[in-house]
């Protein structure tokens, strides 16, 4: 099995070069998202671009569109498209690559970046599923700052309401937004309360945590009848302290100084994850 | 006098068409009885689906349905489903582009006494300044029904609008000219080109025969393609006219009016007189009483040509 945490870093640091290219991305929630990300494309989901118009492939929406940035690094290591493009053309004029998911782009569904979209968007597409009698299962990964559009709320309903056992979203609860800590700006705990009294079934873990995310997934296979939600608590800016769990690192540019930090501290990741 | 509404015509090609096609899917938000949809929702439990009072989630869900091979038709009164659900139609329909049929029931002032809240004088100009969403007023029973099955032959995001209550025919079984998105050109003349779409078409028609009457000679064009509007229809009646009139049951901005008044003082420069609801809450009125109220009737119609030629 490749060593998806040694691999995570490298497509981090693909992140902060795309970043510093393209002078803007959402840098901090890239890397909070990354696990998910990793463990969803190389563990999880039938998705390539061998069977990317398969019917039965796994359907996936960044509800989060913001993360955009490791979303492509990720579609890239999968090999959608060359890494090296993505980084020098990124939010350039007339790029494909754009500052949210856009599906004119080989890999991606949906369109988002407009946050409360994308869990409706795979209600539809898991009723489609169990209405075609497919086996194919859907994910989304959601932020927890956007737990507070109403419209999550409605797909929450709509999903239970349908038995939606092949869909199962993930909150990427990284308890940043880009005015502060969620819980001062709009609170969301407790996470497993409000989504079990929606009628889903929820598992906390530790989202930047391979073995955790991987068993929370297999876990949701297994459940029948109701929907599933991963509560992946995670740190934003994980991988460098540079970045972690700092606010005003929600969408930034590195400075030179903190670009060799940032990369340093990655590099040492890896270099730890390969000896783990 | 006809009894049967727009809807209902709707609804009756739909249920034909899912004997066969079972990938066509009716999504309602607790509106399948406005929508005339219930013997649908009755004779195909299977491919309707209820998303309750939620008409964000309506119009998402639809799209994800339709990314997964579905052809969705989605129900909703239009003035909520142009404005409450207007970001879905814009990011995961018309952005996305995604084989989604929104369907504005009980459009315009159908609602008459019910208020503002539920009167979509808006939604022409809402749906028509998103890209690659198209816009769609079928004037009557026979029209709506190739309307909706021109619509079941592509797999491009659209809006249409019905109104609540049954129309008198224009067309008939047998006479009703359709092609997708070329307006219907119902006579020609060679004073005044009244343009119109919806329900505000029938009294387009009468007001020519008024006028006809009076030595004033009009062509009335039936414009149900509001987007892609049909500019070769409109600048061929415009061409042979002194003086367009453009008839909308909708907000004096944004709508039919202003975008045939572009194609025209671009292309043909003719006076152009747009008749529509005014910038203001609607009179309470049933729709006929709002109609009489605001000119939008065939007198409405004459006496404008007249003072306008």
């Amino acid at each position: 099995m490749e060593n998806l945490k040694a691999l995570s870093y490298d497509l981090r640091k693909n992140v902060v070069d795309m970043i510093v290219e393209g002078k803007g991305g959402h840098i901090g929630g890239d890397m909070s998202v990354m696990d998910i990300l990793v463990e969803l494309y190389f563990e999880q989901m039938n998705i390539s671009p061998e069977n990317m118009d398969d019917k039965d492939r796994d359907r996936f929406v960044m509800s989060k569109g913001h993360s955009v940035e490791a979303l492509y690094a990720v579609l890239a290591a999968k090999g959608f498209f060359p890494i090296e493009q993505v980084i020098k053309e990124f939010s350039k004029f007339g790029s494909k690559f754009i500052g949210h998911p856009n599906n004119k782009l080989p890999g991606i569904e949906m369109n988002s970046g407009s946050l409360g979209h994308g869990l409706p968007v795979c209600v539809g597409m898991a009723l489609a599923g169990k209405m075609n009698k497919q086996d194919y299962r859907v994910y989304t990964v959601m932020g927890d700052g956007e737990l507070a559009e109403g419209s999550v709320w409605e797909g929450a309903m709509a999903a239970h309401q349908y038995k939606l056992d092949n869909l199962c979203a993930v909150v990427d609860r990284n308890r940043l937004q880009i005015s502060g800590c969620t819980e001062d700006i709009m609170a969301h705990d407790s996470q497993e309360e409000r989504w079990g009294s929606f009628g889903w079934h929820v598992i906390s873990v530790n989202g930047n945590d391979y073995g955790e995310l991987k068993a929370a997934f297999e876990e949701a296979k297994t459940v029948k009848g109701a929907p599933t939600v991963i509560i992946a608590n995670t740190i934003k800016g994980f991988g460098s302290g540079v970045m972690e769990n700092k606010a005003n690192w929600h969408h930034k540019v590195p400075t030179e100084d903190e670009y060799t930090q940032i990369m340093k501290d990655l590099e040492a990741g890896k270099e730890a994850a390969l000896h783990e | 006098m006809n009894k049967i509404p727009n809807r209902q015509a709707i609804c009756e090609v739909l249920m034909e068409k899912a004997k066969e096609d079972k990938d066509i899917v009716v999504l309602c938000s607790d509106s399948r009885g406005s929508a005339s949809l219930a013997p649908f929702a009755e004779a195909y439990p299977e491919q309707f689906v209820e998303v309750g009072i939620a008409e964000q989630n309506l119009v998402s869900i639809s799209a994800g349905l339709a990314k997964c091979g579905k052809k969705p038709f989605v129900a909703s009164p239009a003035c909520f489903l142009s404005t409450r659900s207007y970001e879905q139609a814009k990011v995961d329909c018309a952005y996305s582009n995604t084989n989604v049929t929104l369907v504005g029931i009980s459009g315009g002032v159908s609602y008459g006494a019910l208020g503002m809240s539920h009167h979509s004088a808006q939604d022409i100009a809402a749906m028509s300044a998103i890209p690659n969403m198209r816009v769609y007023l079928p004037s009557d029973r026979f029209q709506t029904a190739k309307l909706i099955e021109a619509l079941l032959q592509d797999e491009k995001p659209a809006y249409i609008r019905v109104g609540r209550n049954a129309v008198e025919d224009i067309y008939t079984q047998e006479n009703c000219p359709f092609e997708m998105d070329k307006a219907t050109v119902i006579c020609e003349g060679s004073d005044v080109a009244i343009i119109a779409c919806g329900e505000m078409v029938q009294p387009a028609v009468k007001a020519a025969e008024l006028l006809k009457a009076e030595g004033i000679s009009a062509s009335v064009i039936d414009m149900y393609c509001v987007k892609p509007l049909d500019q070769e229809a409109i600048l061929k009646a415009a061409a042979h006219a002194k003086l367009v009139i453009t008839v909308e049951e909708h907000a004096p901005f944004g709508g039919l009016g202003s975008m045939v008044s572009q194609v025209v003082a671009r292309e043909c420069p003719r006076k152009v007189v747009n008749l529509a609801l005014p910038d203001a809450p609607v009179i309470t009125g049933n729709s006929k009483e709002v109609f009489d109220y605001y000119g939008l009737n065939a007198e409405g119609i004459v006496k404008t040509a007249k003072e306008n030629l």
